[in-house]
């Protein structure tokens, strides 16, 4: 049997027709050069900056590539606080270390980091948001949608709030595309920034992400050499995955796949529940896709190798912090306690997935569960 | 006759080798995981390809894989090295920093970002062969000299510094010894063993591998530290965080396996090429090889032809596809600061070609690249008034020309 | 970068590629530009006793459009007496050859060419007589 995928929000596996797209522009030019070869790698990024800009209702001018997320985020950051006075930077306590990180380096440069907290749900408290804006504030980022719990945040709410103290507002955005409708000009209209969005968690290759920015706003480059990207971003273009990034884009069809992955969701839900899990953030506005859950008195560790075995690829946490057994802090910021926490189990879909996968999850899980309570139960 | 526009600007960027298309698509295709997923098989067939291709890499330079940092290319591994070492080892051996003025646009442009930020920074000027000469390198070695980057192959004129004598000099003055090697795999031998060098960057596209990867080389001993640049997941020993692109990383260790079995024979090719594409053109009145022939890759050959303007140069040798400059400045009308730093004049630096030679060059090409740019230059001389005014005896660099 | 098919077709035929010679009386030689600049044209042109221009010829080192402009120039010129040739504007010449922004400076200089060449006419006339 093939493995059944349930990590989509680790990465997505590539559509057949963005490989397609990709493979001329395997072997091809450099697009900064002048020649037939660098004018037809030149073009083919262009257009792929057509169709990411279309998918994030933004203009295609607004968008400079990078290698992924991860570069987004630090561009945003670390690339709008240097042309800014250090002052205090707010980000919310269940950001991507993307974000966490950035804005933590930020303080050898003077900044003072404000994390404010969410509630049991995992959305931000209004109240701590308000209170940390009455210190003077450069920047602000909260992301659109999380990457553990899939919890959606009022983003234009805050950006409004953060604008009225004449805060910079960035928001990762990663796991929202191809997830929920993203609208950059209506976001820009209350106030946000810049958005960072990554090409692999849309069945895009790895290796491709852009970061939208308002142009009134003043931003200075992170990578410096050769000024591709307007100066914004020195290196030659990833072309073959800028296209795939571009392709991927133009093929999203959000909010089918929302609908699909919410009935999945359901009976996915449904079904932890009756087997006696806990479902996280379940009380919020979440990503249709994501379910973040676990077992009291079942180590999360374990029940996910199990579930590998039985030919379900889950995760325990976010990918990139799967390598620590810690409790997941964005679980822990939600106030969950760490022994409920460190079961943690993520399933991730898209529309690929089927009823009759989730059915058979729930089978795999089920028999799992009991075979480890009998394993505790000897161990006892 | 070569199928036209032949391709002769493999130092911009060179196609990825069919082998290396074939082992990267499964990584697109079925083993799509993400390599720093632990809970399933996905991860681990992602994140063992990841460091099967790091041995790769590293076999070719002849170090630990352990010291190579994945990047997405030979710019950000200069970024990294440079901003993170100076960072790193400003507060306790200074804030001075040495490179040349003939390196490449990623090394240039990082130094003078630190130097806004309050590093100083010394671009030595080379000798007009385009080699450093040593004793000038270690004249501007100071004790606060915290960082040194200097590039093993240039990527305008082919030339090879001597990195192993400088390196030593850093190493005796205790200064971080950084060198951009994107233009060297697979032309030159590295071996990191035995050099002197703390910092190495490379890059997948110059080498037959895709675009969007490199690698850092950081020593481990004895240790070389650095602030990282990118923060996230703490991916890559917390040198550089962000989702590997697996597929690439692939592609990067296969291109520098071929690179590794079949160099040898490649560059005494390509060698043989460059030579007889030199000799055909050297039958041209007036043209003047830049940077040192003996020093240098064999792929590469930079000319200027004198009185003919580098534009229109380009414009009528539109079916064979080469660089004015390096490709990432040739967007701009700027004359080539390489060949200005080796003093050139303007008019020599507007108007040279970089040809540069590749796996899939053939004698043919060469051929057809001679008979071009003989019958082009001859026509845009016939409209040049300059080369008028040569053939009359007169010196041009005497003339007064009215600005404007 | 982008030509338009007029640059290309003056590019590729060059017209009224030549010299004069310029120790003629009835013949006015510009030369504008610098090689460090890279652009230097060289107009030249003949007029008859009327003052009309009967002939010209240039030689132009610099791109396609510093060449297309001078090319297209020669081709205006002729048949033009030297105040009509005054009014030669480098806008028109821009227009005519659909020149992007960063290459109006060849219009300009080849503009620059057409008042040299007419002022060395002027010039050498006035001492004659
Ligand atoms: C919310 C969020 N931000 C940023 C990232 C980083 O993106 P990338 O993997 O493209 O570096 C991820 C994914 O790992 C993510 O989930
Ligand atoms: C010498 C040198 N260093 C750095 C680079 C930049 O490499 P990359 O395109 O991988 O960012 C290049 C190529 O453009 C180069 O030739």
């Amino acid at each position: 049997m093939d493995a059944v995928y349930f990590d989509h929000n680790a990465s997505s596996p590539l559509d057949a027709r963005v490989l397609e797209a990709m493979m001329p522009y395997l072997a091809s030019g450099n697009a900064s050069s002048r020649h037939s070869f660098g004018r037809k790698a030149r073009e083919a990024v262009e257009s792929a900056r057509q169709q990411v800009a279309e998918s994030l209702g933004a203009h295609p001018t607004q968008l400079a590539f990078t290698s992924g997320g991860t570069e987004a985020d630090n561009l945003g950051l670390l690339g709008m606080g240097a042309n800014l006075k250090p002052s205090q930077i707010i980000v919310s306590a269940v950001e991507h270390p993307a974000v966490l990180r950035t804005a933590e380096a930020m303080r050898r440069q003077g900044w003072q980091l404000r994390k404010v907290g969410v509630d049991a749900d995992g959305l931000v408290r209004i109240d701590d948001f308000l209170a940390a804006l009455e210190a003077p504030t450069g920047l602000v980022s909260v992301m659109m949608a999380n990457n553990e719990t899939g919890v959606v945040q009022d983003i234009a709410a805050m950006a409004e709030l953060a604008r009225q103290r004449k805060a910079v507002f960035h928001t990762d955005a990663v796991q929202g595309l191809g997830k929920m409708a993203i609208n950059f000009a209506e976001l820009n209209r209350h106030g946000v920034g810049a958005l960072s969005v990554s090409a692999h968690k849309i069945g895009g290759p790895q290796g491709a992400g852009a970061l939208v920015i308002d142009k009134k706003l003043d931003i200075r480059a992170i990578q410096f050499g050769g000024g591709q990207e307007k100066g914004l971003r020195g290196g030659s273009e990833n072309v073959a995955a800028i296209v795939g990034f571009g392709a991927a884009c133009s093929l999203l069809k959000v909010q089918q796949s929302a609908q699909h992955t919410y009935q999945l969701r359901e009976v996915l839900e449904q079904g932890i529940t009756d087997l006696g899990g806990v479902v996280f953030g379940a009380n919020a506005k979440r990503l249709s896709s994501t379910s973040f859950f676990s077992f009291p008195d079942v180590d999360g560790e374990t029940l996910v190798v199990a579930l590998d075995r039985a030919g379900f690829a889950v995760a325990s946490g976010s990918a990139c912090s799967s390598d620590s057994t810690d409790p997941s802090p964005v679980l822990l910021a939600m106030g969950v306690m760490p022994e409920l926490a460190q079961g943690a189990v993520r399933v991730s879909l898209n529309h690929s997935n089927t009823m009759h996968e989730v059915q058979d999850f729930l089978q795999a899980l089920n028999h799992a569960l009991n075979k480890m309570q009998q394993l505790a139960a000897i161990a006892a | 006759m070569s199928k036209t526009p032949i391709y002769l600007d493999y130092s911009a960027t060179t196609p990825v080798d069919k082998r290396v298309a074939e082992a990267m698509i499964p990584y697109l295709t079925e083993h799509f995981g993400n390599p720093a997923s632990r809970s399933h098989s996905f991860g681990w067939t992602a994140d063992d390809a990841v460091e099967n291709a790091r041995e790769q890499v590293a076999a070719l330079v002849n170090c630990d894989s352990k010291e190579i940092a994945w990047t997405s290319g030979a710019t950000e591994s200069n970024n990294l090295a440079i901003k993170g070492a100076a960072n790193f080892y400003a507060a306790s051996k200074g804030k001075h920093i040495i490179t040349v003025m003939t390196e490449h646009k990623a090394v240039i442009d990082p130094v003078r970002e630190l130097e806004r930020q309050g590093f100083e920074a010394t671009f030595l000027e080379p000798e007009p062969n385009g080699l450093l000469d040593i004793a000038k390198f270690k004249a501007a070695l100071r004790p606060d000299t915290v960082l040194a980057s200097v590039m093993l192959v240039n990527n305008e004129i082919g030339v090879i510094q001597d990195i192993e004598a400088i390196g030593n000099l850093c190493r005796a003055n205790g200064t971080i010894f950084h060198v951009d090697a994107a233009q060297a795999t697979g032309k030159v031998e590295i071996n990191l063993e035995k050099l002197p060098v703390d910092l190495m960057s490379f890059s997948a596209h110059k080498t037959y591998g895709p675009k969007g990867i490199g690698a850092l080389y950081v020593r481990r001993k004895p240790r070389v530290r650095l602030e990282a640049q990118m923060h996230g997941g703490g991916h890559e020993r917390g040198f550089r965080s962000g989702t590997l692109p697996t597929h690439q990383i692939v592609g990067m260790g296969e291109a520098f396996r071929i690179a590794k079995d079949e160099m040898a024979l490649e560059n005494a090719r390509i060698r043989r090429l460059r030579d007889k594409l030199l000799a055909g053109l050297s039958e041209i009145e007036e043209v003047y090889v830049n940077g040192d022939l003996k020093q240098r890759v064999p792929h590469n050959l930079n000319i200027s032809f004198n009185y003919v303007e580098g534009e229109s140069l380009i414009m009528a040798v539109k079916d064979i596809a080469v660089s004015s400059g390096s490709a990432c400045t040739s967007a701009s009308l700027e004359p080539s600061y390489v060949l200005r730093a080796l003093g050139r004049s303007d008019e020599l630096a507007h108007s040279s070609i970089r040809f540069s030679i590749g796996r899939y060059t053939t004698e043919e090409d060469v051929d057809y690249t001679i008979d071009l740019l003989k019958i082009k230059i001859e026509k845009l001389r016939e409209l040049s008034p300059l080369w008028e005014m040569f053939q009359e005896g007169i010196d041009i660099s005497k003339v007064e020309w009215a600005a404007h | 970068m982008a030509y338009s098919d007029k640059v290309l077709d003056h590019y590729e035929n060059p017209r009224n590629v030549g010299v004069l010679d310029k120790n003629d009386d009835h013949v006015g030689t510009g030369m504008v530009g610098a090689p460090a600049c890279g652009d230097v044209m060289k107009l030249q042109i003949r007029v008859n006793d009327d003052g009309v221009i009967e002939d010209a010829k240039f030689k132009t080192y610099g791109c396609g459009s510093a060449i297309a402009s001078s090319s297209l120039v020669t081709e205006w010129l002729k048949g033009k007496n030297l105040d009509q040739a005054m009014t030669i504007k480098n806008s028109d010449i821009a227009e005519e050859l659909a020149l992007p922004p960063v290459k109006i400076h060849c219009s300009v200089l080849a503009e620059d060419a057409i008042k040299a060449a007419i002022a060395d006419l002027k010039q050498k006339q006035a001492i004659e007589v």
